[in-house]
């Protein structure tokens, strides 16, 4: 793999992990969440791990981010912090 | 106290940075992990002893089954313990069958019809990856976890009880206990036959196979068991999260 397009990944992750945590709302949160694990999944594949980025994308991207909107949605849609 | 917080990531940050200059070159043949006695016999002799082409799915399914057996018995307890804390009385006013074909019929055509067309092809794809874990990536988490995301598709564009009435919660529970059972019971005959828990190649004993080909079979076998588990505890989790553990409504 092209170790630029590595690196401006990289940079995606990092930038979609501090955004989760500052977003206050908790919906754009979830949505961000399953960003991450989506770059999570390539960087992975990149890595030539393609069973733990099969996993990453099936479970964190997908299911996951699933079970956090409906978490969301029976709880308030804002984050008090 | 904010600050003496950023310190301390800072600093533990810089810790994990300096130390990541210490890692093996990426894919290095000689690093530890490549280079152990255990990785060799992986690596040189998995093909020849289980003739399954993906190591993955061999050290996974076969070397450390062990492992993916409690794995399958964790996803199954965190889905009993989700249920337990959300389930809520169930509303049993409204006639079930009637409410979910009135769904079906009053959503949106052009999101019915793709649903339609996707879930099915979906639930193919899932298992797929679940029968081919032995040459490609994928196997029994992954599929499971694909065709529970085809029912989870259903619920949400319908309505929950559209899904519930083709996979019920009692029978999802039914299903996700059926998986464990068929990989703990496939361990379970492997003792009965004369040989240690999970040592599939005894099994040829009883099927028409070599002892490698039972190992390969084995696999598939206990990866079903994964998948079965997978799919229900994945469904069970969203219907209960979803709809506040009432069973209807939902997003």
């Amino acid at each position: 793999m092209i170790w630029q397009f590595n690196l401006i990944i990289l940079g995606f992750l990092i930038m979609a992990a501090i955004m989760s945590l500052k977003v206050t709302d908790l919906l754009s949160a979830s949505m961000i969440f399953g960003i991450y694990s989506f770059l999570m999944c390539l960087l992975w594949a990149a890595m030539g791990a393609v069973d733990v980025a099969f996993t990453e994308a099936a479970v964190g991207a997908g299911a996951s981010t699933v079970f956090l909107v409906a978490t969301v949605y029976s709880t308030k849609r804002k984050s008090s912090d | 106290m904010r600050a003496l917080g950023t310190i301390a990531v800072i600093l533990t940050g810089a810790l994990l940075l300096y130390a990541s200059g210490d890692f093996p070159a990426w894919g290095e043949p000689y690093s530890p992990a490549n280079d152990s006695r255990v990785s060799r016999h992986y690596i040189l002799k998995s093909f020849e002893e289980t003739s399954v082409p993906n190591m993955v799915t061999a050290v996974l399914a076969d070397y450390r089954s062990y492992d993916t057996l409690f794995e399958t018995v964790v996803i199954f307890t965190a889905g009993i313990a989700i249920i337990s804390i959300l389930r809520g009385p169930v509303d049993k006013r409204v006639r079930l069958r009637r409410a979910s074909e009135k769904s079906l019929r009053q959503s949106n055509l052009i999101l019915a019809q793709t649903c339609r067309l996707l879930v099915p092809v979906i639930q193919m794809f899932a298992l797929y990856v679940i029968a081919h874990g032995h040459h490609s990536p994928g196997g029994g988490f992954q599929g499971g976890v694909i065709f529970g995301a085809s029912l989870i598709l259903v619920a949400l564009s319908f309505q929950l009880q559209t899904a519930l009435d083709r996979i019920s919660e009692k029978r999802a529970m039914i299903l996700a206990g059926i998986g464990v059972l068929i990989y703990s019971g496939i361990g379970l005959t492997c003792v009965l036959l004369g040989s240690n828990f999970l040592d599939y190649s005894v099994l040829s004993k009883v099927l028409p196979l070599s002892a490698i080909e039972a190992r390969s079979y084995g696999i598939l076998g206990v990866e079903t068991g994964v998948a079965f588990t997978v799919t229900a505890i994945m469904f069970a989790i969203y219907a209960n999260l979803s709809s506040h553990g009432r069973m209807k409504g939902g997003l």
